[in-house]
């Protein structure tokens, strides 16, 4: 019904909306920062077995000012903090956050004076993960939630979420 | 166990070790604090010993004694094959001897025992903290440290109340 | 011309400073002059956590130390409190306990040796050396039901017996890994920048490596035949066939050799181990403070009454204190444990071998370029949540 019918083929309609968010899950750039034992399930990830390359997810940034997705991987210690919410900063919006682990989520097993009770403290979270660590698997579930929350999302919004 | 090591220490130390005892065959030795280098130089150089590699630095928190921290040396010799524990208590605020100066490697495992116990080393070229940071309040492998917690006040949340987890 | 030095900030975060680790560096152009390494952005108050802990509770923790190599931390800390408590632990268990610390060990250096030919230049072999982790990582699924933090040795023996594909599991284990461990050296040994980066980096001669206090093959890679599983065999260790490799070679190239011999005699003792291993028991028969296994518990009455009080109340070591000490993959890892009887540790002290060895650090780099700090890193081989705890 409508345009579409009298339109040659080849050619599709859509919402700018549509279009830049479906392109922004397409090349997200993951933030390579790794913490503890689920940074080593992040690498298995990126490995060829689970091959994140399938969600146009290879290129694992060493910088936070060319990320777009930090995946918190692993427990965050107080003396740590400081320096995450740091990172958090240094990335351009729109950004998204993933809390992979128990102890990114919650703290985990350790309820004690030296570990931050979760990374939502500090940063707004989109996915937690559960797990401990999670499975590559696990992850991967989470990264394409995260993808089904950025399609839905409106551009001015993203571009107003900073902490 | 090794019986020459204990024979040699009592006979060149005799009166000055405090308590020599060997419990699950492990031999340790209780000795005042002002013999520490002279003990560890001992066990290091006699050729019949050599225990050359410091293994292990740590202390252990006995809040109901008088000299509430026992500081424990572990030795290990190559040739022997063997450990050796040497112990020395010492109170709240009384420093003791650092080995720095006989194994590097001391350095930082008396980093750490200062960090997490308030054990002060004389003669450390750098006593700082090493795994809380500048500021921390407390040493936390105390027994009088909670494991419960306040949240600790940074940038991020300094304008927010204190919050207590239990 | 200005002699002024410069001051770089390498990490907390830093793609190869293998985690948290801090390292500031006074360069004067490309030289370093100074390095003073900060620890501590893991601390995770694990020795203070496991304070509050039942003896049994506190074996998830020591995985999270060492999270390349859980079953030798729980190994170690198997090993300390099975000494406090006198138990005997029967042949099945060590042959097993043997053979899964061995798998660590190649899972250990599988990581490392990936991560630093990363950091080196050499992109592919993360990708290499992680596909055979998958291997070992089926082996620990199968055996625990956890891909890495799988808490299998419990003390007194093993969480549960050994399923029944576990011979084939490791069989193509070690046939993969034994094959690619050819490759890896085909790519790497002869590799022009590899021997460039690698050879004459990072010199730690045999004199300052014992008096840093440095262990494992960082300190075999100095020359010292130093390797716990021979000069104190703890779980049966004696039994079985296997060479310490040394090097003369003091850099990054020795530890390299040190570390690919070392997978080749894992490889030995886990096929030993699989094809000696005996039948019987996995766990040892020590009402009390062993668990009995799940069969005993449905017929026998005592055994249920046993395994409701144990798993409640824990059990009380007779007061005293033990140091246990074994070969981890990055060296010497030791369990200081005090009990005062009470249930739960009056201190658990672990000795980690990545924050003795970190701590040369910089004896490898200074008066090197500033890009052989990223080579000294990655070949000492530390994992922070060990370093910090």
């Amino acid at each position: 019904m409508g345009l579409e019918e009298r339109l040659p083929d080849g050619i599709i309609l859509t919402t700018a909306e549509k279009v830049i968010n479906w392109g922004r899950t397409k090349s997200m750039w993951p933030f390579g920062f790794g913490l503890a034992c689920c940074a080593i399930e992040m690498i298995s990830t990126f490995s060829p077995k689970y091959d994140m390359a399938r969600f146009g997810m290879e290129v694992m940034r060493a910088s936070p000012r060319q990320a777009d997705l930090m995946i918190v991987a692993g427990r965050v210690s107080n003396k740590m903090a400081p320096v995450l919410k740091r990172l958090y900063e240094q990335m351009p919006n729109p950004k998204w956050v993933i809390a992979m682990g128990a102890c990114a989520s919650c703290g985990g097993v350790f309820n004690n004076y030296a570990i931050l009770q979760g990374v939502d403290k500090i940063v707004p979270v989109d996915i937690y993960v559960p797990g401990c660590p999670p499975r590559p698997e696990q992850l991967i579930d989470g990264i394409v939630k995260l993808h089904e929350l950025v399609k839905q999302s409106k551009i001015k919004e993203s571009e107003k979420k900073t902490a | 166990m090794d019986i020459t090591t204990r024979d040699k220490v009592v006979a060149r130390f005799g009166e000055k070790l405090l308590e020599t005892s060997t419990a699950f065959d492990e031999l340790t030795f209780l000795i005042d604090k002002g013999d520490l280098l002279a003990v560890v130089r001992f066990l290091r150089d006699d050729p019949a010993l050599k225990y050359l590699h410091l293994s292990d630095i740590t202390a252990t928190d006995w809040l109901d004694r008088p000299k509430r921290f026992e500081v424990v040396y572990h030795l290990y010799s190559f040739d022997l094959r063997d450990y050796v524990r040497v112990k020395v208590r010492v109170g709240e605020e009384e420093p003791i001897d650092s080995l720095c100066s006989e194994w590097d490697g001391a350095n930082w495992l008396e980093r750490e025992v200062y960090d997490l116990f308030g054990v002060k080393f004389t003669g450390h070229p750098d006593l700082r903290r090493i795994l809380t940071w500048e500021g921390f309040e407390g040493h936390p492998l105390r027994k009088d440290y909670p494991l419960t917690y306040e949240v600790p006040q940074f940038t991020y949340n300094k304008d927010e109340p204190p919050e207590v987890i239990k | 011309m200005d002699q002024k030095l410069m001051t770089i900030n390498l990490g907390p975060q830093h793609p190869a400073t293998h985690g948290v680790l801090r390292v500031v560096l006074d360069i004067d152009g490309e030289t370093v002059v100074g390095c003073r390494p900060e620890v501590g952005y893991l601390h995770t108050g694990i020795e203070k956590t496991a304070e509050a802990k039942l003896y049994y509770k506190a074996i998830p923790l020591t995985d999270r130390m060492d999270y390349l190599a859980p079953m030798s931390n729980n190994l170690g800390y198997c090993l300390a409190v099975e000494k406090l408590l006198g138990v005997e632990i029967p042949p099945k268990a060590q042959w097993a306990r043997v053979l899964l610390a061995e798998a660590t060990r190649i899972n250990s250096h599988l990581v490392w040796l990936g991560t630093h030919a990363l950091d080196i230049g050499a992109l592919s072999m993360v990708l290499y050396a992680f596909r055979e982790r998958e291997d070992i990582l089926k082996i620990y699924e199968a055996v625990s039901g956890q891909r890495m933090m799988s808490t299998y040795f419990r003390i007194g023996g093993l969480a549960e017996d050994l399923p029944e594909d576990f011979g084939s599991l490791v069989q193509t284990m070690v046939t993969n890994v034994r094959r690619r461990l050819q490759e890896y050296e085909d790519i790497l040994t002869n590799n022009r920048i590899w021997r460039n980066r690698t050879i004459g980096v990072g010199r730690l001669t045999k004199e300052e490596a014992i008096k840093s206090g440095v262990t494992g093959p960082l300190l075999r890679a100095s020359g010292v035949k130093h390797d716990l599983r021979k000069a104190r065999p703890y779980s049966s260790y004696e039994k079985f066939e296997f060479e310490v490799p040394t090097s003369d070679r003091c850099d990054c190239f020795g530890r390299y050799e040190v570390r690919m011999e070392e997978m080749r005699q894992s490889l030995r003792i886990i096929e030993q181990a699989l094809a000696g291993m005996p039948d019987g028991r996995f766990r040892a028969r020590a009402p009390g403070v062993v668990l009995p296994t799940k069969e005993e518990t449905l017929y026998s009455m005592e055994a249920l009454i046993y395994h409701f009080k144990l798993t409640t109340e824990g059990f009380s070591p007779p007061p005293g204190e033990v140091y246990v000490t074994i070969e981890s993959p990055k060296g010497e890892i030791g369990f200081y444990m005090v009990s005062d009887g009470s249930p739960m540790p009056y201190r658990m002290r672990v000795r980690p071998p990545s924050f003795v060895n970190i701590a040369a650090l910089p004896k490898l780099v200074v008066g090197r370029l500033l890009a052989d700090v990223i080579a000294c890193i990655g070949s000492i081989d530390i994992v922070l949540g060990e370093v910090d705890r």
